[in-house]
């Protein structure tokens, strides 16, 4: 297609920009949440996050330093300082009365009734001049409409992570995760086989009862399960759902291994028979080993969907701190923090990270498990 | 000779009285003795390292997961040796004896998959529906009461027309997008890069994903500044900020668009491999035909892949009847969102009446049996 | 070392017969090819000698043995599969290594044997490679190596050369036939489809269609004395050509009549068989062209094909279903249109039955 003479430029172009268009609508929503994560939480909720790398404009009310403080500088008695305490910022507006904070540009002189004249300029500095000596201790209130530079902060994540439990819950997902992918994969990679190569009664039958437990929906199991786990003393334990997680993972796991197994050259196993292997010798040093890219597609599936999983663990495991994974806490955080974006959009980051990570890295086989097998159960 | 499917006959026939009762107590025995043992001797482990070792969840965990697959290799080995010594491959009655064997070996190996899958999976579905038939506490038997009151019940026809619309919106959105995404990307240099992030959102959880679209649909009185970006575009355009996930009917959309959006890479790459796999000759044949680029695309490739297209479909279309996160993190049923997987969620955890949850579970099961009986006959077909 | 014995052997799927009750021995030390087209149950019948298939009945007998419900790795069988059928996970060491590891044979002994069988094959400057990285010809002398080491009573070949391409496969038939030469107590038997195969290697041929053996013989027996009209038009390229004939004078030379032709062919044939149809064949190599009207068949040229070191010659005959192919030496200037006439030395020619079945065999 590509090499064929006389293909259009103009169409060419097109395509170009219609995949940048979907590439852009697909990535912006992650991104929105990987650059809040790292402003300031004062800057993420006065300006979009898209405007994140600008300046952002800031409303402050200053207080100038104590009236009592003023020195007599040709007859009248003056007051100087900084609005900014950080001495970061830039003026681009201020009042002096509530009802007008814009009134005045940066080195105007602004006049009070008092007769006190105020000038900001832009960097921050002030100058009051009262015409006579004045008193108190409170300062004057200034309002000045600042643009300040961008604010990068990682303190976003220290607060998820230490304070609002979020690193206790990573643990616990991991807790979760791994023995729930290793497990199934062992016993499903032994019954694939046998579904593959080995002849017994009932075999087609078993394997369209497989391909029909590929899509029971979870919601049936849950009653049942929760159900007889408290009958049977398991409760809302590590054990129970590594169990449970295993029995809905099993189903994809036996067709996506069996398909990849009963596939594999049926002369490399006629083989290792002449050759004397037993059933057992062939699985563990034939057929293990070639199944490699399909355990591997299996157990990405089973990884991503277990540690992304919400049903089964707020089911079957606890909301407390020894229990509660990522994803509970993030819904947790959703309904008590929903207006904090500091802390929503950092958690949701953590979360998403490590399945992102091993996305990134193992897509290939995620791909070829795809294409071997595209029903997931649960 | 093509490489058949069939299994590897082993090179025993029947040898004839082999009754199949002492088969199968023999293979429970196996089994039995084979489970027995690795167990016995993965708890023992357990309870010996975990009085030996410091309290650590993280090391319990690994621990009790280096223990299982222990366990598991521990059963398969030893049942299997077992076999061999109760039945030799040698001596005077070595046919036999490999019979025997050879008709028990594979339920040794199906043995933990099918306990299980019966445990897991066959139990709770038959358990459920039975369970529909009883009140909140699954003690009383009340007949079809559960099933009137669904009939009945204003949340629950709510919650069908949402699902429908799901059904609707969901697998047609994420099959559309994904086939111009596979169909586009295949003909750039950086497609392969596009298509990645395309398929990102796939690894996204589906709260992490309600978080990420509910920073989009943000919304903050007109008047300030609008950190929503949805509400930004609006408000450039002079239009005025909505709270988007709460107005009625169209919310339903606003979530239909997250898992769309999770969901296209997953279309995208099966039918980008479908198209792939067209026979390039019949699209070089439309070329010399005269074919324009689109005719192609819609009269010679997209009818090449309709099989694909119907896999994708099914697919998304079963996910969508499960579809729970979503609606529980973003609005949780409220504002005419219900579904009905969230709907059976709130009344078996804060209705508390296991009966109604019983019952809407199985409408979510009677929908997927049309698909469930389609994907069995299909892979019948497929092993013909 | 030891021969293989079959008494009456059956093979059914379901309610399907592939094998029809074959009855065959082979000896001990000979190389036997078992040929026949796809789907004649050659393949099978080598499976059920390995063990791979399941015998429905009769006895099989490895040696002394009946070894019908014995397994594969204890028949003293090797086996060479037509795809290597080479575990890619491992080198090649290991690869030969393999069956004798699952016997668990002491390492010494493991690695005497896989290096001597390298050294056979010339593999010994590749036993740390992975099958991947070797070409086909390589990985053909692998599969053989790996029969070798396990040093059977009788070696199997499932068309091993199949998936060669051609001047591999006449190199690899050599090799093949050395292995032979160098091993002479073993009992060999190789199935193949290519007759060339067949009548290069074999000592004896046996030629299976449709589930049945048709013929067992010496490659050059098979070609002089076809027992059958299977035997007769498989064995040979191109294919023998065979006309319908009359008999028309029995007794120790046969006379036949074919068409306004007479032949007196020396083939005996019973008293009861005269004025009987019968089929006359001739191999196209075995016919000349005669000047024209003396000869046995007048054809009009349709075809010809020159091929340098032969012509062959497509003349269409009167009466004839098929055309008469006649293989020439050399280059002949024939033209389409011409008419010749053709002969043959009678003790070249072959008479069939109408059944099929040879005179020379009745």
């Amino acid at each position: 297609m590509n090499g064929a003479v006389g293909s259009r430029p103009l169409l060419t172009w097109a395509v170009h920009i219609a995949v940048l268009l979907l590439v852009t609508a697909w990535t912006i929503p992650t991104l929105g949440i990987l650059v809040s994560s790292f402003r300031d939480k004062e800057q993420i909720v006065v300006s979009g996050w898209w405007t994140a790398f600008l300046p952002s404009e800031r409303n402050i009310v200053a207080r100038a330093a104590p009236p009592d403080e003023a020195t007599e500088e040709n007859g009248r008695w003056v007051l100087r300082g900084n609005i900014f305490e950080d001495g970061a910022g830039s003026v681009s507006a201020f009042g002096v009365s509530i009802q007008r904070p814009t009134e005045f540009a940066p080195g105007d002189a602004a006049e009070t009734r008092g007769g006190e004249i105020i000038t900001v300029q832009e960097n921050g500095d002030y100058v009051i001049s009262y015409p006579q000596r004045p008193e108190g201790s409170r300062g004057q209130r200034l309002f000045v409409t600042s643009l300040e530079a961008p604010k990068f902060t990682t303190e976003n994540y220290r607060t998820v992570l230490f304070s609002e439990g979020l690193g206790r819950s990573f643990i616990n997902t991991l807790t979760v995760t791994i023995p729930a992918t290793v497990i199934p994969i062992l016993i499903a990679a032994y019954a694939a086989y046998a579904l593959a190569w080995m002849q017994f009664p009932g075999r087609a039958l078993l394997l369209a009862t497989i391909v029909g437990l590929l899509v029971v929906p979870l919601q049936m199991a849950l009653i049942p399960l929760l159900q007889l786990y408290n009958n049977i003393g398991v409760g809302k334990s590590y054990i129970g759902i590594w169990l449970a997680h295993t029995g809905f993972g099993l189903p994809l796991a036996i067709y996506l291994l069996r398909n990849y197994i009963a596939g594999l050259p049926r002369e490399i196993i006629e083989s290792a028979r002449v050759d004397g292997a037993t059933d057992f010798e062939i699985f563990g040093k034939i057929i293990l080993p070639l199944s490699f890219p399909a355990l591997a597609s299996f157990a990405i599936f089973q990884f991503l969907w277990v540690w992304n999983d919400l049903l089964v663990a707020m089911v079957f495991l606890g909301n407390n701190e020894e229990q509660l994974v990522m994803t509970g806490r993030l819904r947790e955080l959703l309904g008590s923090r929903g207006g904090d974006w500091e802390i929503l959009t950092a958690s949701a980051f953590v979360a998403i990270v490590v399945p992102i990570i091993v996305f990134f890295a193992l897509q290939r086989y995620l791909v070829r498990g795809l294409l071997t097998g595209s029903v997931k159960g649960g | 000779m093509a490489v058949s499917r069939a299994p590897v006959t082993h090179a025993v026939t029947g040898a004839g009285a082999v009754s199949n009762l002492v088969l199968a107590v023999a293979s429970l025995f196996v089994m039995a003795a084979g489970l027995a043992a690795s167990i016995v001797l993965a708890v023992a482990a357990y309870a010996v390292l975990s009085f030996i070792l410091p309290q650590s969840m993280l090391l319990r965990a690994v621990l009790v997961m280096v223990l299982g697959v222990t366990a598991c290799v521990g059963y398969f080995w030893s049942s299997n040796k077992l076999l061999d010594t109760i039945y030799p491959a040698s001596g005077e009655n070595i046919s036999a004896n490999l019979n025997k064997a050879n008709a028990i070996r594979p339920w040794l190996f199906l043995g933990p998959s099918l306990i299980v899958l019966g445990v897991y999976l066959v139990y709770p579905v038959i358990n459920s529906a039975i369970i529909s038939f009883y009140g909140p506490n699954s003690q009383n038997w009340v007949g079809t009461y559960n099933y009137e009151w669904l009939a009945r019940d204003a949340s629950f026809r709510e919650s069908m027309r949402n699902n429908i619309l799901w059904l609707i919106v969901v697998p047609a959105a994420s099959t559309f997008f994904g086939l111009i995404a596979a169909a586009l990307t295949d003909r750039i240099s950086w497609g392969n890069i596009a298509k990645s992030l395309i398929f990102m959102p796939m690894a996204i959880s589906f709260v992490g994903a309600s978080v990420i679209w509910k920073f989009i649909y943000d919304y903050r009185p007109e008047g300030t500044e609008q950190i929503g970006l949805l509400n930004a575009i609006v408000t450039a355009f002079g239009g005025a900020p909505q709270a988007w996930i709460t107005i009625p009917f169209w919310n339903n959309f606003f979530l239909m668009a997250v898992l769309t959006w999770i969901q296209t890479g997953f279309a995208m790459v099966i039918l980008s491999a479908a198209l792939r796999g067209i026979p390039e000759e019949t699209i070089e044949a439309a070329v010399i035909d005269g074919a324009s680029p689109f005719q192609i695309f819609y009269k010679i490739k997209v009818p090449q892949i309709w099989g694909t297209i119907a896999v994708v479909w099914t697919t998304i279309t079963i996910l969508v009847l499960k579809v729970f996160d979503i609606v529980l993190a973003m609005t949780n049923g409220q504002w005419g969102t219900q579904v009905l997987a969230n709907y059976m969620f709130d009344w078996m955890f804060r209705g508390l009446d296991f009966g109604r949850a019983s019952t809407i579970a199985l409408v979510i099961m009677i929908m997927v049996v049309p698909i469930m009986i389609w994907n069995i006959r299909e892979a019948r077909k497929e092993r013909q | 070392m030891a021969g293989v014995l079959m008494k009456n052997i059956r093979k059914s799927y379901g309610t399907t017969e592939v094998i029809h009750g074959v009855d065959l021995e082979i000896e001990s030390g000979a190389f036997v090819v078992f040929v026949g087209p796809s789907g004649c149950g050659k393949s099978t019948l080598l499976r059920m000698i390995a063990g791979l298939e399941t015998i429905t009945g009769g006895d099989m007998y490895i040696g002394e043995e009946r070894v019908n419900d014995i397994p594969p790795s204890r028949r003293g069988i090797a086996m060479v599969f037509q795809s290597y059928a080479l575990y890619p996970h491992m080198t090649v060491y290991d690869n030969m290594a393999f069956g004798m590891r699952i016997a668990r044979r002491p390492k010494e002994e493991i690695d005497r044997k896989v290096r001597e069988a390298a050294e056979i094959l010339h593999l010994s400057p590749y036993l740390n490679r992975l099958p991947k990285a070797l070409s086909g010809g390589q990985r053909q002398r692998v599969a053989i190596g790996r029969a070798i080491v396990r040093d059977p009573k009788v070696f199997l070949f499932d068309e091993p050369l199949s998936n060669l391409d051609a001047a591999l496969r006449v190199a690899t038939r050599i090799e093949i036939a050395k292995l032979k030469e160098s091993m002479p107590d073993s009992t060999m038997i190789y199935v193949t489809h290519d007759q060339v195969e067949a009548m290069t290697l074999a000592d004896r041929i046996v030629v299976l269609s449709a589930g049945n053996i048709e013929q067992v013989g010496a490659p050059i027996e098979l070609y002089e004395r076809p027992a059958n009209l299977f035997v007769a038009q498989f064995i040979g390229s191109p294919a023998m050509n065979v006309q319908r004939a009359v008999i028309d004078g029995t007794g120790e030379t046969t006379t036949i009549r074919l068409g306004e032709h007479k032949a007196a062919i020396p083939i005996p044939s019973p008293a009861d068989m005269s004025g009987a149809q019968v089929h006359f064949g001739v191999r196209p190599e075995d016919l000349t062209v005669a000047s024209a009207g003396s000869g046995l068949i007048d054809g009009r040229v349709n075809l010809v094909e020159c091929l340098g070191e032969v012509t062959n010659l497509y003349l269409d005959v009167e009466n004839a279903s098929e055309p008469i192919i006649v293989k020439l030496p050399g280059v002949q200037r024939l033209s389409r249109g011409e008419v010749v006439s053709l002969s043959a030395d009678p003790g070249k020619m072959h008479l069939f039955n109408s059944e099929g079945r040879s005179l020379l065999y009745l």
